[in-house]
């Protein structure tokens, strides 16, 4: 397992520019251009461990989008967090759209961290974790605020994790870690390789251990993601990177 | 060189050229929803780019016209939200019955379902013949379709669970002959109804208001323009006067959160403050 992500890794920081600590530059909607002598610390750090070496400081904001079997998979790398978050996570998870939503009950239940559903024109929180409700697009504005839409379902969904990874590239650049996890459609795949363009993050659970492979190998197939992890492997990294001292 | 793409570049470029040539002023609508149905009109009326769509824009105004179709949402179904029309029933249709005259608000009326739906509970209601109603929206297209009141008779199923849950007295097909593949509404539901092309960006308010139902268009607009929204809906109002706003709208992030109360939080329905 460990020989197969220090692969995918090798292959990836031959082709990827990380991101810089750009809290300033991302905060003006603007990616900071990543200067060559930074690139090469970073490609050699990428180079001798596996996701271990994302650099916590990074990453500003956290999206993940799922579909079917979400919720155990969601329950799973996110109920050992603690309370205190250093970035937001912001999730879209399918539902049926006239049914009211639980989410925010049921995973509260579940975890120490705020669980909220996203707001229109709501500032985002670092330290919550965000659910986009039934019925509407959640997209992230440039200055750091979600807003809602009723546009035409994509992919037959509504929200539609494509609109919210492609907004949040948008709004967070480099400055981003998206995660796409099982599902049973194709949603997700464009959103988080635009992600990847803008220059963040892109994480995928592993097709073969997923409980529903189709949307994580469609991103797969679209745009080769950074890295193929476990579940597992993905609350560690998640854990890591929300509670590293930024001190 | 700057880092900033082409399209971050032209999208403000396009916006202004819209409202210098045509007045409609799109500038401070919420710019993640706004992006992507301006790359998806791309996609449709075949332009390359956005400034090549800016170029076409501005030499033709029909090309305009079709652009409008995408800037502006569709998205509308009678009786959305049921629970918002049986909750207009119980706590507001009560308090509009004690004026003699009513005037009532449909901003951004789109093609017209929302203001049929209205027209229907304030007949069985025993109120539309005292009211006025203005029908407004900035898309000259759905007006004209809100005007015609056809709409697909294959939605008439779903329309009439709607119905019936927001608290219908009769059947939804009472109201409708239908005709081919469309649903064309009784005229008398808009004998005493204005249609009107006004802006909520632009314009500024047109008449006392007792209620006004603005429901799915705040949330495309950003904070400052959504605060004008809401300056001219209270301004409209009259005292005490009835805001009724979509089901994930909410007034706490503008600056006129103090100056309503709610009558019904969760459907999102408001009264302005003494």
């Amino acid at each position: 397992m460990l020989g197969k992500d220090r692969d995918i890794h090798i292959e990836a920081a031959g082709t990827k520019k990380m991101p810089t600590a750009s809290t300033k530059a991302a905060a003006t909607g603007r990616r900071s251009t990543v200067t060559d002598s930074k690139v090469k610390v970073i490609e050699k750090k990428v180079r001798t461990a596996n996701q271990e070496t994302i650099a916590a400081d990074c990453i500003e904001a956290i999206v993940i989008g799922t579909s079917a079997g979400g919720v155990q998979a969601l329950l799973r790398i996110l109920s050992p967090l603690p309370r205190q978050l250093r970035m937001p996570i912001v999730i879209v998870l399918h539902m049926p759209e006239k049914r009211d939503s639980l989410l925010e009950k049921v995973f509260q239940e579940h975890m120490a961290p705020p669980v909220r559903m996203a707001r229109d024109k709501e500032p985002i929180d670092p330290g919550t974790v965000y659910f986009a409700g039934p019925g509407y697009h959640l997209s992230i504005e440039r200055d750091r605020h979600f807003s809602l839409s009723s546009e035409e379902p994509a992919n037959y969904s509504r929200p539609a994790i494509d609109f919210l990874m492609t907004s949040a590239a948008d709004a967070y650049g480099a400055a981003l870690l998206g995660i796409l996890l099982t599902g049973s459609n194709e949603d997700g795949a464009r959103g988080l390789a635009s992600v990847h363009d803008a220059g963040g993050i892109t994480v995928v659970e592993d097709p073969a251990t997923a409980e529903f492979a189709t949307m994580p190998q469609a991103a797969r197939e679209l745009r080769e993601p950074d890295y193929i992890l476990s579940l597992d492997q993905i609350q560690s990294l998640i854990h890591r990177l929300e509670t590293h001292d930024a001190g | 060189m700057s880092t900033i793409s082409d399209i971050d570049i032209e999208l403000p470029l396009l916006l202004q050229a819209i409202y210098l040539k045509y007045s409609y002023d799109f500038r401070d609508y919420s710019g993640a929803s706004q992006k992507r149905r301006i790359l998806h009109a791309l996609r449709q009326l075949n332009c390359a780019s956005v400034s090549e769509l800016q170029a076409r824009v501005l030499r033709d105004p029909d090309m305009f016209m079709q652009l409008l179709q995408y800037l502006t949402i569709p998205t509308t179904e009678m009786f959305r939200d049921p629970a918002y029309f049986l909750s207009l029933r119980q706590h507001v249709v009560p308090l509009l019955r004690t004026y003699p005259s009513l005037k009532i608000w449909i901003a951004g009326c789109s093609s017209g379902e929302e203001l049929y739906s209205m027209a229907i509970v304030l007949r069985e209601e025993g109120l539309l013949e005292r009211s006025i109603i203005y029908a407004t929206d900035i898309n000259p297209v759905s007006l004209d379709k809100a005007r015609r009141g056809i709409f697909p008779l294959d939605r008439m199923r779903d329309y009439s669970v709607n119905y019936q849950v927001a608290g219908g007295k009769n059947s939804l097909s009472e109201y409708f002959t239908a005709a081919y593949d469309g649903a064309l509404f009784d005229r008398q539901l808009c004998e005493n109804v204005s249609f009107a092309d006004h802006s909520l960006a632009t314009d500024s308010v047109f008449a006392e208001t007792h209620f006004i139902s603005c429901r799915n268009v705040l949330i495309y607009f950003n904070h400052e323009l959504q605060n004008r929204a809401l300056g001219l809906f209270h301004e409209s109002l009259c005292h005490r006067g009835f805001l009724g706003l979509g089901s994930r709208e909410a007034l706490e992030f503008s600056k006129f959160g103090g100056a309503f109360e709610p009558v019904d939080k969760a459907q999102r329905i408001y009264r302005k403050k003494k």
